[in-house]
């Protein structure tokens, strides 16, 4: 498959969605490649509720004419212009473009303790994601815990779908979040919607300055062992949504050579990055919520289709809403006691299953990756590498191609429009390929 | 959507399933009581992050092997294998 547009969109989330939806109301010719089933992200994926605001945006991108391309993954940017993508059964894109805008969102953030590789111990809104892909969830006792708003939401969520929430755990303490509170104050809706979800939850437990310190179980989690202060006690359950807010996707933008900031993808007032034509919006340029992702798609769009006077408009709104960026970060940094969660035993690299104790004497992400494989599995080091960062304030060095595992015959020219033969037998994907990209 | 409430019929480790159309592969394997795989070391796994990037829900679908089951929706006679095996 090879096609060609004026303005190619990855990612379709809120910011994905605004920036293609308004590129194209310009009359240009856009694509929005995505690698789920449907459009809508995490935070607007469907099954079950979805916001107004979500239903607005998808009902303008069905009725506009962006080409989309669902359940393809980008995973090399070979040259200038061109990525080149993988959907499931193998087939291989190449998409051009002359200007691209990188929507590529964010995943949350694991932290390791004993236990948190049992079946059933999942993210926040990992566990929220699989509800919504049909995992039964009615009468299941469910632990919530990690950190950030999200925490309440996907609680609020499960609730509805007829869990019962044990225990809401958020390691803020209780003043960080009234101080986070009052910094919302300017913003009735956020805060109608955190008073909502708390009314949703009502009768579960709600616990600040609380964290897992282990789970237990068999081949399931069976409980968890919950600390509060000096208090500690054990909870039983059946599923465990555990995520330490969120961190960006900046993988593509780093392949691309768009300089990285702090971990975050360094934009200008049109959302333009430090590569000429190349747009970032969303969560990559700062975890800012979907009300600023949603505004920051609508300003790229509009400044990659050369209405740069629409875009600066939008610009503006976009400074005032900075503040909640900036509050979000405060309420979720991270207790250091989370740090001394792990013990010897606990598997820090859940696809080489590497233990902490393997770790010591390493001093950096490449030493540990070379000496111990650490991060050489399938997910890239995209779950160990920012728990280690915390752990032990470790850098990710370097990104190379395939971001994602590719299949052998998507590699290379095969991806060239007469290369396509060869990928209608797929064999296999490749991890000793990705093993070797360093 | 037009589809909704419809039963998809598929397999996980040779055992009939039916679920809901919408449903993803992750969620069947799971309703079939079954593991999506068991890690280097020999440990139980399920999915971590349901969007994709953590690889822990990885199956053989249709005989394709490393199939991230999170992000694939169950279709009719699929074939879906797993690495854990379903445990009572």
């Amino acid at each position: 498959m090879k096609d060609s547009f004026d303005i190619l969109v990855v990612g379709a989330g809120p910011a994905g969605i605004a920036a293609a939806v308004s590129a194209a109301a310009c009359g240009k010719r856009v694509g929005l490649v995505d690698d789920n089933p449907a459009a809508g992200g995490q935070i607007w994926r469907s099954g079950g509720e979805v916001p107004d605001d979500a239903q607005r945006w998808i009902a303008m991108l069905e009725a506009s004419s962006v080409a989309r391309l669902q359940g393809w993954r980008v995973f090399d940017a070979p040259r200038s212009g061109v990525l080149h993508a993988e959907r499931g059964d193998g087939e291989c894109g190449e998409l051009c473009y002359k200007n691209l805008i990188l929507a590529t969102g964010a995943r949350e953030r694991f932290l390791p303790f004993p236990g948190w590789t049992l079946p059933n111990v999942m993210g926040a809104g990992g566990l929220d994601a699989l509800v919504r892909g049909g995992v039964p969830i009615a009468g299941k006792r469910v632990v919530v815990a990690g950190t950030g708003p999200l925490l309440l939401a996907v609680a609020a969520h499960l609730k509805r779908h007829g869990a019962r929430i044990v225990a809401v755990c958020e390691q803020a303490p209780l003043s960080r979040l009234v101080r986070f509170a009052s910094r919302l104050l300017g913003e009735p809706a956020k805060l109608r919607q955190g008073a909502e979800y708390r009314i949703a939850i009502r009768g579960a437990r709600y616990l600040t300055g609380c964290w897992i310190v282990a789970a237990h179980g068999r081949d399931r989690v069976e409980s968890v062992r919950l600390r509060q202060g000096s208090k500690q006690w054990d909870v039983a359950c059946d599923f465990v949504g555990c995520g330490f807010h969120l961190v960006p996707n900046i993988e593509l933008p780093a392949l691309l050579g768009c300089r990285i900031d702090h971990g975050f993808v360094s934009v200008d007032d049109s959302m333009q990055t430090s590569v000429p034509g190349v747009y970032c919006v969303g969560e990559p340029t700062g975890i800012g919520g979907v009300e600023l992702a949603v505004l920051e798609g609508e300003i790229a769009g509009r400044a990659a289709a050369g209405r740069a006077d629409e875009a600066r408009k939008h610009a503006q709104r976009r400074r005032g809403k900075l503040g909640f960026l900036r509050a979000l970060q405060e309420v979720c940094t991270l207790d250091p006691q989370l740090r001394s969660l792990p013990t010897a035993d606990t598997r820090i690299c859940r696809c080489e299953d590497v233990r902490l104790v393997s770790l010591d004497g390493h001093n950096t992400w490449r030493d540990a990756k070379l000496q111990t494989r650490c991060g050489m599995g399938p997910c890239q080091g995209r779950v160990c590498g920012p728990a280690t960062e915390f752990l032990f304030g470790w850098r990710v060095e370097s990104v190379r191609p395939p971001i994602f595992p590719a299949l052998v015959s998507s590699l290379g020219s095969a991806c060239e429009a007469d290369g396509l033969q060869q990928n209608s037998a797929p064999q296999g994907a490749s991890p000793a390929f990705e093993k070797e990209t360093l | 959507m037009s589809d909704a409430g419809r039963i998809i019929a598929l397999t996980v480790n040779g055992a009939a399933v039916s679920v809901a159309a919408g449903t993803t592969v992750a969620a069947a394997v799971m309703i079939a009581g079954a593991l999506t795989r068991r890690s280097v070391a020999g440990e139980p796994r399920g999915p971590l992050c349901g969007m994709g990037i953590c690889f822990e829900c990885r199956v053989t679908i249709d005989g394709i092997p490393h199939q991230r089951s999170c992000q694939i929706l169950c279709a009719p006679g699929m074939s879906v294998s797993t690495a854990g095996l379903p445990t009572p």
